[in-house]
């Protein structure tokens, strides 16, 4: 099946599988294997991708369902040269060791920061109140994304850095 | 052979005068992994377009396979090939070694009707792409003829038998110590069955460059037994296959050998002529790979009133697979932690059909901290002393087994900073005091302990015309940070900007090293990298010495000294670069390498630390919250401060999981393990770790290496489980000796309790 999606900015054609997921479209066609695959069942949130500016498990889609979507992956956010803001938090923090889920890690924690932005609350949100970026919900919101080599504290010092403009 | 002494000379990594050992420098590959550029082994574009690999699992743990059909998945959609044992190339039995100097025999794939356990490899399809190879998967029909399987470790106990080659060991007299001991502790704990759960699964990308050479890579932490077991398997010369492995999303343990998607990638792309990579599945993950085994132990401490140990006993029961021979060995670490006159240590090893047994971060004091370092908690509250206390009253002055002295012990230091830093004076030592809300709280502490160790590792150091030095060597980074140690160790001994520094790893055709594993692979790898350091220091300073273009020209080469990328003999000196694009315009390349010192065993040489820690327990659910946790630790020189943190703070977080999620049941059935997933496998999430924190004591251990650093990376996970338990219990009063400790566990102690 013929899909059109816009990967990083680019406007892409694919002719695909109609069981190809979008995480295998975006690692094994377009060459992008900064989205990593985990689990493949949407249990580890290392495929995290933006779809249309919302984070979603790539492997628990079908890419043919993404067409004419507009799909962000972690190297349409910076480059090794010019890093995202969020990218530069991570390295400043090491908050990753093994790399293998920073991409899903990064992805999840700028569309994390958009939601709150817009005043999504979450379990630990208290009834009724605006949420505050405390560590807990930044905790709370980034627990679909699991690091084995385990940098909790130092992923949720990064997105505080970001969240608060200093990265 | 070299000897400790010769260790004690000046080098650069001691004189540190650009400053950069020590200093938390970011990652030296952290820009790819954070823009999602650094290729693993499944995402290397090769040279044509590969073909996709898929494995099947058996589905019983023990017998024959007695009919196979493929014919359905060979008429499927776009499949290249399909295999069981039945049609697999032929290849050498398994232990084959054609190079009597092989570090690792062969590891055929699909060998024989014979399954030995639960999900091992039985079929496997190449098809053109992966949708084509799973599809096609599931068409493979295999018939068994099981024959039972034996898989009930806690109802075999009783067939445990000595692991081989070993013996118990027993200092003066257990039972006699015991039995006159005015206090006694007799408990048993059990560990379950853990995975590893890298993120990465195991993947290989092979592809052949002629008949006889095969270039694959791979997720390993070896680089030379992947190599050779490969070779082996495939009837190639060693020098033959091209085997890297240069980001690997994960280790722990489970990488240390490499498996059949390796060995099935290459033996697909030679047949097929074209790149194969082959992936495990998540599911696949836990059966095909090692894991680490459940035990059960058995804790028996007596002291007199003041709290010193009389008699000490820790006796560990393991299971392991039955053509294994893998030991988790839990008591090990008990034979140097605390004095005691009278102790017996030991293992028994029960032989299962479960998968294979192997190494899983810090093996045998992860599971053996589990217990002793509860027990002496249980002590301490029989005696009414403080657990801080009574570890100190404890300590040894020299290695209570076998007498040698400790090459440095700071864990009396940790003990005490930790507990100043932790606020362990507001501990009330009677359980279930202090409630917040719903929560009752409370504080637990641990000591932690693991060995260091050194391997023999080579290296090698270029310079080039623009005054780049490149470090070479066969060694892994599995997140370990070895890439960035090496970058500072190179920086620091040439006097150059780090980012003057190129560093190559993985890849079997650079210097060798013993990779990562068992916290050796900094101080290995590391002092190979410092021997090559001082070699090309050497070089350049006869370089320059001896040009007469240089104003170095004439001097003495002992003299010559390295800064800011200059070399320099008092006022004289000139660039680095300036040197050797007129000297040496194709660069000079020297080589180094570390041994063992052959009188390194006259010192006992350990890291330690100690773990404070505070949760919250829910009474009504058995929910237990980590609010804060802090390991203060002395592990020699850190070389830098921000990894080896992050490894520290890592390891305390596998503690966690240890204590209160982690566990795969096995499925008597089936022979299989329960949780074949990261849903159903528990593990710590962002959500589970509240403030947590690790401290590193300042130490130079100059009997470890020439730089007197030591591994960080498996010493915070031993004691940190244990501090969590231990806190558990104070702030509840019920003693889980079951890990992990779920709700449900802990709930039936609450009810009992009336609470």
């Amino acid at each position: 099946m013929r899909i059109n999606i816009t990967a990083n900015g680019e406007a892409r054609s694919l002719d695909l599988d109609p069981r190809t997921t979008l995480l295998d479209a975006l690692r094994e066609h377009l060459k992008l294997t900064g989205s990593k695959k985990g689990c493949d069942h949407g249990q580890c949130g290392a495929c995290t991708v933006l779809a249309n500016g919302t984070r979603i498990n790539a492997c628990l889609s079908l890419a043919v369902m993404h067409d004419g979507d507009e799909v962000t992956t972690i190297e349409g956010l910076g480059s090794p040269e010019t890093l995202h803001p969020m990218q530069q938090a991570f390295l400043t923090h090491d908050a990753f060791q093994c790399g293998y889920c920073t991409p899903g890690q990064i992805c999840s924690a700028v569309a994390m920061l958009a939601e709150f932005e817009a005043g999504a609350p979450s379990p630990e949100t208290p009834r009724g109140a605006a949420p505050t970026l405390s560590d807990a919900e930044i905790r709370e919101r980034m627990s679909g994304n699991i690091c084995r080599c385990s940098a909790y504290p130092q992923i949720v010092a990064a997105i505080r850095d970001a969240a608060e403009g200093r990265a | 052979m070299s000897s400790v002494s010769d260790w004690e000379a000046p080098n650069p990594v001691k004189d540190n005068r650009g400053g950069l050992i020590g200093k938390g420098v970011d990652r030296y590959e952290g820009p790819l992994k954070v823009t999602g550029t650094a290729p693993y082994a499944y995402e290397v574009q090769p040279p044509s377009p590969p073909a996709y690999g898929v494995m099947v699992g058996a589905a019983i743990a023990r017998g024959r396979i007695t009919a196979v059909d493929i014919a359905a998945a060979e008429a499927s959609p776009g499949v290249l090939l399909a295999w069981t044992h039945m049609n697999a190339p032929a290849q050498p039995p398994r232990g084959t070694k054609g190079h009597p100097r092989s570090t690792q025999g062969s590891k055929p794939a699909l060998e024989s009707d014979r399954v030995a356990y639960f999900g091992q490899p039985v079929a496997f399809v190449v098809a053109d792409t992966l949708e084509n190879a799973v599809a096609a998967s599931h068409l493979i029909r295999l018939s068994y003829a099981a024959e039972g399987h034996d898989v009930a470790f806690h109802e075999r106990l009783d067939a445990a038998g000595q692991p081989p080659g070993e013996q118990d060991v027993e200092i003066g007299d257990f039972d006699a110590g015991f039995a006159a001991s005015e206090v006694r502790l007799d408990e048993t704990w059990t560990t379950p069955l853990q995975n590893h759960c890298q993120m990465e699964p195991c993947a290989s990308l092979a592809w052949w460059e002629g008949p006889d050479r095969c270039v694959a890579h791979t997720s390993v932490q070896m680089v030379k037994p992947a190599q050779h077991g490969l070779a082996e398997t495939l009837g190639i010369g060693r020098d033959d296959v091209h085997l890297l492995t240069r980001y690997i999303g994960g280790g722990f343990g489970g990488k240390g050998q490499t498996y059949d998607d390796l060995t099935l990638a290459a033996l697909a792309a030679r047949a097929l002529g074209r790149p194969v990579k082959v992936a495990f599945t998540r599911q696949q993950m836990m059966h095909g790979t090692i894991h680490r085994p459940a035990t059960v132990q058995r804790v028996r401490l007596g002291a007199g009133r003041d709290g010193r140990l009389n008699a000490m006993s820790m006796m560990t029961w393991t299971h392991c697979h039955r053509d294994g021979a893998f030991t988790e060995h839990a008591s090990n670490f008990a034979r140097s932690l605390y004095a005691a006159p009278n102790r017996l240590t030991g293992h028994r090893l029960v032989k299962l059909d479960l998968p294979h047994a192997g190494a899983m971060r810090a093996p045998g004091e992860a599971s053996g901290t589990l217990s002793l370092e509860c027990a002496m908690d249980e002590l301490a509250e029989q005696l009414g002393l403080d657990p801080v206390e009574l570890r100190i009253r404890n300590e040894p002055e020299v290695d209570p087994e076998n007498g040698r002295p400790f090459s440095q012990r700071q864990l009396v230091r940790c003990l005490r900073e930790g507990a100043q830093l932790f606020g362990w004076d507001r501990r009330l030592p009677t359980p279930g005091q202090v409630r917040d809300g719903r929560w009752l709280v409370g504080l637990g502490m641990a000591a932690a302990i693991r060995g260091n160790f050194l391997l023999p590792a080579k290296c090698s150091f270029s310079v080039d015309a623009d005054g780049v030095i490149t470090v070479r060597q066969g060694m892994t980074d599995i997140g370990t940070g070895t890439y960035t140690v090496l970058a500072q160790i190179a920086a620091e001994t040439l006097g150059v900007p780090l980012g003057q520094v190129k560093v190559e790893i993985g890849d079997s055709e650079l210097p060798p090293a013993p990779g990562s594993g068992g916290q050796f692979g900094a101080a290995t790898a590391g002092s190979a990298a410092l021997m090559a350091g001082m070699n090309l220091r050497r070089a350049i300073a006869d370089l320059a010495t001896g040009d007469p273009g240089s104003p170095l020209h004439a001097g003495d080469p002992g003299d010559v000294t390295f800064q800011d990328g200059v070399v320099a003999i008092e006022n004289r000196s000139e660039t680095l670069s300036d040197l050797i694009r007129r000297a040496a315009p194709e660069g000079l390349t020297v080589e180094g390498e570390i041994r063992p010192a052959q009188d390194a065993q006259k010192w006992s040489q350990q890291t330690y630390g100690a773990h404070y820690c505070e949760v919250g327990v829910d009474p009504v659910t058995g929910e237990v919250r980590v609010r804060r946790m802090l390991g203060v630790f002395a592990a020699g020189r850190i070389i830098n401060a921000k990894t080896a943190r992050s490894q520290l703070t890592g390891g305390m977080i596998w503690g966690v999981g240890s204590a209160l999620h982690e566990g795969n049941p096995v499925d008597p059935r089936y022979g299989s393990l329960v949780n074949q997933d990261l849903a159903q496998y528990v593990l710590p999430v962002q959500a589970d770790i509240g403030e947590l924190d690790a401290i590193m004591l300042d130490e130079v251990d100059d009997k470890a290496n020439p730089m007197g650093i030591k591994g960080v990376g498996e010493l915070g996970n031993s004691g940190a489980g244990a501090a969590v338990a231990n806190a558990v219990y104070n702030a509840c009063g019920v003693r889980v000796r079951d890990y992990p400790i779920t709700p449900d566990r802990l709930l039936a102690g609450l009810i009992a309790k009336g609470m």
